[in-house]
């Protein structure tokens, strides 16, 4: 008992002296179920997150926006196998991840069960997808478990290449034809909410908040994430001639921050608990490219199994 | 029984010169396919100019709990540090 009391100790003691956690490390059972969890999440996120930008590749209105967006892509992919490896060095498997993802234990960003109705939902994405994810992850540069911020270290490195594809591609919309231009402006009305959702639950409806900051797998809280997303959005938003789609959003003096209308929240949990208007969509089409895939993994460990057979015998 | 390939860890050279890095790992089935997956996944925005992959089975690493066994000898050797000879006045950057 002591000797568990000592192992405690010396966790507490490498968290509050900003010392990372490393996969030998012992560590909490929960501290270890809530980072398989978030990161795995997370990961999810980065593969899902793939299907509404994959959606528009055939279709994109000029061959650089199309290798463009093909280059954002595959560093999504790469992002998610970051985030995998990395949740691997907690024990659990490949298999095992993916197989939660597939029965529904685990989550992704709920923001990718929207559709991408329009190219303009494209440019969007980068701009205020990417950008909300970018505040997110800058802060978890400096969370406790040291392959996750490690990861995060690479993955902020080429986010700000997503945000400015987009944030580019939507300002030249902006300033077209007056089509294009409402194009534009109808695909920051869709997605500005479901991003301000990006950040999860008030602090005080947070499940797993409170422990995960003490334990500083999370740096900064839902709402203060929220609100440094806002205060950088809305002027990039003026600076390009569009509306962020909020009659309550107006900047507070006094706070020094941008105040803000209040979420849907009943819509928030409708697409968390799976009924988002992409949700089925999404997962069947995982599922599918996953079997899809079975072949090739089985045809590659056939091959590598006949070659050291023959120069095992 | 698992169709899951075996862990390799990852390793970068930056430039000619420096230190090979540990940057993660990946799932590959053999070296050379770890080699194609790892120039994907890690270099592609040339990171790399040198790549290493090892099984990461075959890492043996030291367990912090060993610490006092690999450490411990070197904090009583002050003198192995430079800092530890005062130097005359007038003699600086030695
Ligand atoms: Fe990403
Ligand atoms: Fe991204």
């Amino acid at each position: 008992m002591a000797e568990a009391n000592d192992l405690v100790q010396a966790f507490d003691n490498k968290i509050h002296a900003e010392e990372k956690i490393e996969p030998k490390d012992w560590m909490p059972a929960g501290y270890r179920k809530n980072l398989i969890r978030q990161m795995s999440q997370h990961a999810h996120s980065e593969v899902i997150g793939m299907q509404p930008e994959g959606n528009w590749l055939t279709r994109a209105p000029t061959l650089e926006r199309k290798s463009v967006l093909l280059a954002k892509i595959q560093d999504e992919a790469g992002h998610g196998l970051y985030l995998y490896s990395a949740t691997e060095t907690l024990g659990i498997t490949r298999e095992e991840i993916v197989q939660a993802l597939h029965d529904g234990h685990a989550k992704y960003a709920s923001i990718f069960n929207y559709p991408s109705l329009t190219w303009a939902d494209i440019g969007t994405i980068g701009w205020i997808v990417d950008g909300a994810a970018i505040v997110n992850q800058v802060a978890l540069q400096r969370t406790s478990y040291g392959p996750y911020a490690r990861a995060m270290v690479r993955i902020c490195k080429e986010e700000s290449f997503h945000q400015r594809q987009g944030y580019e591609s939507v300002a030249v919309l902006a300033r077209g034809s007056a089509q294009q231009k409402a194009m534009a402006q109808d695909a920051l009305n869709r997605w500005w909410w479901p991003a301000l959702m990006m950040f999860g639950p008030h602090d005080a409806d947070s499940a797993h908040s409170a422990q995960s900051m003490l334990w500083k797998i999370k740096r900064k809280s839902n709402d203060e994430l929220r609100q440094s997303f806002v205060d950088q959005t809305v002027p990039q938003a003026e600076i390009i001639g569009l509306e962020i789609p909020d009659p309550d959003l107006k900047w507070n003096e006094q706070r020094q921050h941008y105040d803000f209308g209040e979420i849907d929240w009943d819509e928030f949990k409708q697409v968390i608990n799976g009924n988002g208007l992409c949700n089925r969509e999404r997962l069947a089409q995982h599922k599918q490219a996953h079997a899809n895939g079975a072949w090739v993994r089985a045809a590659v460990a056939a091959y590598v199994k006949g070659k050291t057979g023959e120069s095992g015998e | 029984m698992s169709e899951l390939s075996p862990l390799f860890e990852v390793f970068l050279r930056g430039r000619r010169g420096l230190d090979h890095i540990h940057v993660g790992s990946l799932h590959a089935h053999d070296a050379g396919q770890a080699l194609e997956y790892a120039r994907d996944t890690y270099i592609r925005r040339s990171e790399g100019v040198s790549i290493w992959v090892v099984e990461s089975k075959d890492i043996h690493a030291s367990q912090e709990s060993d610490v006092a066994s690999f450490y411990d000898p070197m904090d009583d050797k002050a003198y192995r540090h430079a800092t530890h000879y005062t130097l005359p006045d007038g003699v600086d950057n030695m």
